[in-house]
């Protein structure tokens, strides 16, 4: 049994099965409408979210499956007190598989540990977002055809953004890449996350305060939002949620062929004018988060259709 | 100073200066009825100065710790006034339950039940990370 709680979790190569898979299944998903007959999803998310959980649920009812589960600690026996290590116990008794979001760092890990099914992290605290990632990748190989020699801006909360975390260590095995890292002081990248992506494998990075001054230079921009729920402290929150701002007159500084990703939701770190530039990839992405999550359920189902 | 030599017990040498009291701390060895002794600043020809814990009584030490909290101390093993061991302990490369992860965002800060385990990440800058939420250990 594998489960996925950190995008390294994967080699390359079955980074590359799974979006040839979902590539697959975009091209013809009637092929897998009943893949996953009699199948069950759990979907456990102790902390809210809209596309993550609707995106896994949709994934697996797209396969000829079913799901169950919550979307809030407060629905489930979390708020009675149960640990982690026993609900997972008890669902992997009603489910065939499980997506586990939690607001706690790790909780995914623990899971894996008691549960005998296969656990997807689907977020866990400031710290991973596989899923997020692989749906970043098949939207940077849709868009760009290629992982290798690419410049890579990621602005905003890189400290608490998980799925930056996950992105640059996905991103980090391929060749040709350089990262820009745009964030203000306190939302810089957390040290490990440096350390054991970027420059322990010699990869060219530079940060910035501004994202005018290196939009120019960019294959991608991964535009991240601000998360209140990261911060025990209004004051800091509010005196950093509108730092970066997306508009029309930055984009006209970027590259023709630049791709904006998101992982979304977004407040209003990129402005709506900019929705119709063809260079705004971010609701495609969240739609190819279906499929590629369909393809993460079959692998780790070991469902050959 | 004199502190008396031991009959049957533990003696741990070459302590960094400053490491002793830590050491004893997480040894647990205030818990022991025995006698302890830590002597610190030592003066120390290859060290300059160090700490030595002396212990009266031929305990089970939790080797982990040592090695995590110095590994460049010795472990000297008293026989009826003899040296019958001496030994260094390399870094562990996991410690379960010696020291807590500090992360307020950690699964381990709500989960009582769960061990707090630290994986040795890079042995040059001797950087331990919980497994859970890979916090830097203090």
């Amino acid at each position: 049994m594998r489960n996925l709680i950190n995008i390294m979790d994967l080699s390359v190569e079955e980074i590359e099965e799974l979006i040839s898979l979902a590539d697959d299944i975009i091209a013809d998903p009637q092929k897998y409408q009943d893949a996953c007959r009699h199948k069950i999803l759990a979907t456990l998310f102790f902390e809210p979210s809209t596309r993550t959980r609707l995106s896994f649920e949709s994934a697996m009812l797209s396969l000829g499956g079913n799901v169950l589960g919550f979307s809030e600690a407060a629905s489930s026996s979390a708020s009675k007190g149960e640990s982690v290590a026993d609900t997972v116990a008890v669902v992997s008794g009603y489910a065939d598989i499980i997506a586990m979001r939690h607001p706690k760092e790790g909780a995914p890990l623990v899971a894996s540990a008691h549960a005998t099914v296969p656990i997807i992290n689907a977020g866990d605290g400031g710290h991973y977002h596989p899923t997020q990632t692989l749906t970043d990748l098949l939207t940077i190989y849709h868009e760009k055809g290629r992982f290798s020699n690419l410049t890579i801006g990621l602005c905003g909360d890189l400290k608490f953004g998980r799925t930056v975390h996950s992105l640059i260590g996905a991103m980090s095995r391929y060749a040709g890449i350089r990262f820009v890292l745009i964030s203000p002081e306190e939302l810089k990248l957390p040290s490990f996350v440096k350390q054991e992506y970027i420059k322990a494998k010699g990869i060219e990075y530079i940060q910035s305060e501004s994202l005018e001054e290196v939009i120019g230079d960019l294959d991608l921009l991964y535009m991240t939002r601000v998360q209140k729920e990261r911060f025990f402290n209004e004051e800091d929150y509010l005196r950093l949620k509108d730092f970066y701002i997306l508009t029309e007159e930055k984009m006209k500084l970027a590259k023709k062929d630049m791709c904006v990703l998101h992982p979304l939701p977004r407040v209003n770190e990129i402005s709506t004018a900019i929705d119709s530039d063809p260079r705004a990839c971010y609701f495609k992405q969240a739609h190819f988060g279906r499929y590629i999550r369909m393809a993460l359920i079959l692998k780790l189902l070991e469902v050959q259709v | 100073m004199n502190i008396d030599s031991i009959k049957n017990g533990i003696v741990i040498d070459h302590i960094a200066a400053g490491n002793g009291m830590r050491l004893y701390q997480l040894l647990g060895l205030d818990a022991l009825s025995c006698s302890v002794a830590i002597i610190k600043n030592v003066p120390s020809r290859k060290m300059g100065k160090k700490d030595i814990i002396k212990i009266d009584s031929k305990i089970e030490l939790d080797l982990d710790v040592i090695g995590y909290v110095d590994p460049g101390a010795t472990i000297n093993i008293i026989q009826d006034n003899l040296l019958v061991e001496k030994r260094t302990v390399p870094m562990p490369e996991q410690l379960t339950n010696v020291i807590r992860c500090k992360n307020p965002r950690c699964i381990t800060s709500t989960e009582q039940d769960l061990d707090h385990i630290f994986k040795l990440t890079d042995k040059e800058h001797k950087i331990y990370r919980c497994i859970y939420c890979e916090t830097k250990a203090n």
